[in-house]
């Protein structure tokens, strides 16, 4: 799926330079379950953004499948984004002022499905994840556990075959941690590919390979003793 | 889920953040609206005093001060009659017409009304006569009345209110302006008390929009016999033949009545001539505070929004939405906000100009539908281009902001 290709994304402060991530080669196959892992400032949100078409790198190449995502114009990339990739934050990021149902309909507009195409599988994602009687209830009403569940359907509602996840966990409750990582395996079965950033030792457990980070370099690949038995 | 929806669903959210901008265009397009409606009834009616009483010349006490050419027998002073005969004697040329008039209040059906005593022309073919002076047959050189076709005087007492003269008016009888026949219920043929007699209703004047609609006219020596006010007038109305009549009138009359007024129709709406300029300047003045505070309101608001809602923009894009998209999703919020205000504005203008253009300016107003409309559209366009720099900028943004904490 993605193959990254002498990446290298340097910050300059005060004349100085910062190494944000940089590799050789990384290649993430078709329905793989990645983790990455590390200190803060290690790089794990630049490879990331890099990941999902938002942030170019400074020389090197992204590939996602046969196409060099940052050979694409910014539209294009907004347009592919769409398509293919689903997007999990740490802290969520609803849009305060619209209900559940409408926040997950907001991919499924960007995508140009007609108002009553959106309601109808906004309203199923969000029956899938259990929130089917909290429609029309505003993040503000709702429990941080029920918020990463509504960003969860709204992940989901393009049926995007790529998920980024960052520190999806971070901000959870044990009981809603377990929803949100028990749904990525239950997705990685369906053949989605997840790359997941995470300070969880034991989220990063759940996957089948992890990426070390440290001062921007990838230091070490683990393959998941759990997941090589499966 | 659309555009409208996200934007619409925003703005209900916070509508206070909106209020200062929205205020600014509306206050801008209400003094827009407004100004230039008032301004635009005045040239008119400026323009239409000029055209129908161009010729006319108006001879008042020397204090006398007016305003308002219909208006301006109404004052306190007075001058002799005695100065009609002298007009008529010196057989100046260009005089087609006077018109002498005396004004008293009275009331009609518990209402205040004015009394205008006025001498019909009838009384100046039998004083001619009686002098052996020919009636106003003196031309001035140059008179270009031939080229502008004959000025025909109707006979009827109605034509009073056009001709501000009238041939004939016995002792007895009155014409009554169109508001005092509406609120008396009074019509040609009936009866009126006037000062304590009794007065037939000889005609009722078509409505003019003057104070002559409130006035009533009777015989000037009937009304000089009722208030004991002596052989006096409180204004000569001098009809010339032609607009350059008036110019060279000017100097005869008041070389031949040195202890009055004598003023023509242009100094009298020279001072609304001189408020319209200004009021148009004024407008202009509005337009650029429109622009400039309108502006940079909205400039100021849609930029702070950018700010405040990083976030969510970058999630949008990470969602998929293109810069254009997030381009539309700022300019149509500044064009909800424009819309609004400009709307609201125009209504509001429109509402002051109808009800106070006749106290401002002595002008009633109509609404004048193209004017509101280039001002919505100004308003719409200094919003879009307000607005165009931060939503350009909103579009710009880093959608990787998406994963910060802001």
């Amino acid at each position: 799926m993605f193959r990254l290709q002498d990446i290298a994304r340097v910050y300059r402060k005060r004349q100085q330079e910062v190494v944000a991530f940089r590799t050789g080669r990384l290649d993430i196959a078709d329905g793989e379950y990645i983790a990455v892992v590390g200190p803060s400032g290690s790089g794990k949100t630049t490879l990331l953004s890099m990941l999902g078409g938002m942030l170019s790198p400074d020389s090197g190449q992204v590939w996602l499948g046969e196409t060099s995502l940052y050979d694409l114009s910014v539209t294009e990339r907004a347009k592919l984004r769409r398509e293919r990739i689903g997007f999990v934050f740490q802290t969520f990021n609803l849009v305060p002022y619209l209900t559940a149902l409408e926040n997950v309909q907001v991919p499924l507009y960007l995508s140009g499905f007609s108002p009553p195409v959106q309601r109808e599988r906004a309203a199923a994602q969000l029956e899938r994840v259990g929130l089917g009687n909290r429609l029309d209830h505003k993040p503000s009403e709702l429990s941080t556990g029920q918020q990463q569940r509504v960003a969860l359907a709204r992940t989901l509602a393009n049926n995007p075959k790529l998920i980024l996840a960052d520190e999806p966990t971070g901000n959870l409750d044990p009981d809603s941690r377990r929803m949100v990582l028990d749904f990525f395996d239950e997705l990685h079965r369906e053949g989605c590919t997840i790359v997941m950033v995470t300070h969880d030792p034991a989220a990063a457990q759940r996957a089948a390979r992890r990426l070390c980070l440290h001062d921007g370099e990838i230091v070490e690949t683990l393959e998941s003793a759990s997941k090589d038995a499966a | 889920m659309n555009l409208r929806t996200l934007v619409w669903r925003e703005l209900a959210e916070r509508p206070s953040a909106m209020l200062t901008s929205t205020l600014a265009i509306l206050l801008g397009v209400t003094a827009l609206v407004a100004i230039r409606h008032v301004t635009v009834f005045s040239e008119r009616e400026v323009g239409r005093q000029l055209e129908s009483l161009g010729a006319n010349v108006l001879i008042l006490p020397k204090d006398a001060t007016l305003q308002d050419y219909y208006s301006a027998d109404l004052t306190q002073q007075t001058l002799p009659e005695s100065h009609v005969s002298s007009i008529l004697l010196a057989n100046l040329p260009g005089v087609e017409r006077l018109s002498p008039k005396l004004c008293v209040q009275t009331t009609i059906a518990d209402r205040p009304v004015t009394l205008t005593g006025i001498l019909p022309q009838s009384e100046f073919q039998a004083k001619a006569a009686w002098q052996s002076v020919s009636l106003f047959s003196n031309k001035h050189a140059g008179c270009t009345k031939a080229a502008c076709g004959p000025k025909t005087y109707d006979a009827a007492p109605e034509s009073l209110a056009s001709a501000r003269s009238i041939d004939q008016l016995k002792d007895n009888e009155a014409v009554i302006g169109a508001d005092v026949a509406e609120f008396s219920d009074l019509q040609s043929g009936k009866s009126v008390q006037l000062l304590g007699e009794k007065f037939q209703v000889l005609a009722v004047l078509p409505r003019t929009g003057t104070v002559d609609d409130s006035r009533v006219f009777a015989h000037l020596h009937s009304v000089q016999r009722l208030t004991n006010a002596g052989e006096v007038v409180n204004a000569i109305e001098v009809m010339g033949c032609c607009e350059d009549a008036a110019g060279q009138l000017v100097p005869g009359l008041r070389e031949l009545l040195p202890d009055a007024k004598v003023v023509t129709i242009s100094q009298v709406v020279l001072t609304q001539v001189g408020v319209n300029r200004l009021m148009g300047q004024m407008s202009w003045f509005v337009l650029v505070v429109l622009v400039v505070i309108g502006g940079a309101s909205v400039a100021s608001t849609i930029s702070s929004n950018v700010r405040e809602r990083r976030r969510e923009i970058g999630t949008l894009m990470a969602l998929g939405a293109t810069p254009g998209l997030v381009t539309r999703m700022f300019l149509l919020k500044a064009w909800v906000l424009g819309l609004v205000g400009a709307v609201g504005g125009g209504i509001l203008g429109l509402a002051i100009a109808i009800g106070l253009g006749s106290q401002w300016a002595g002008v009633a107003v109509t609404p004048l539908p193209g004017l509101v409309g280039v001002a919505i559209v100004a308003a719409l366009t200094i919003t879009t281009l307000a607005a165009w720099w931060p939503a350009r900028a909103a579009a710009k943004l880093d959608p990787c902001c998406c994963f910060q904490e802001i």
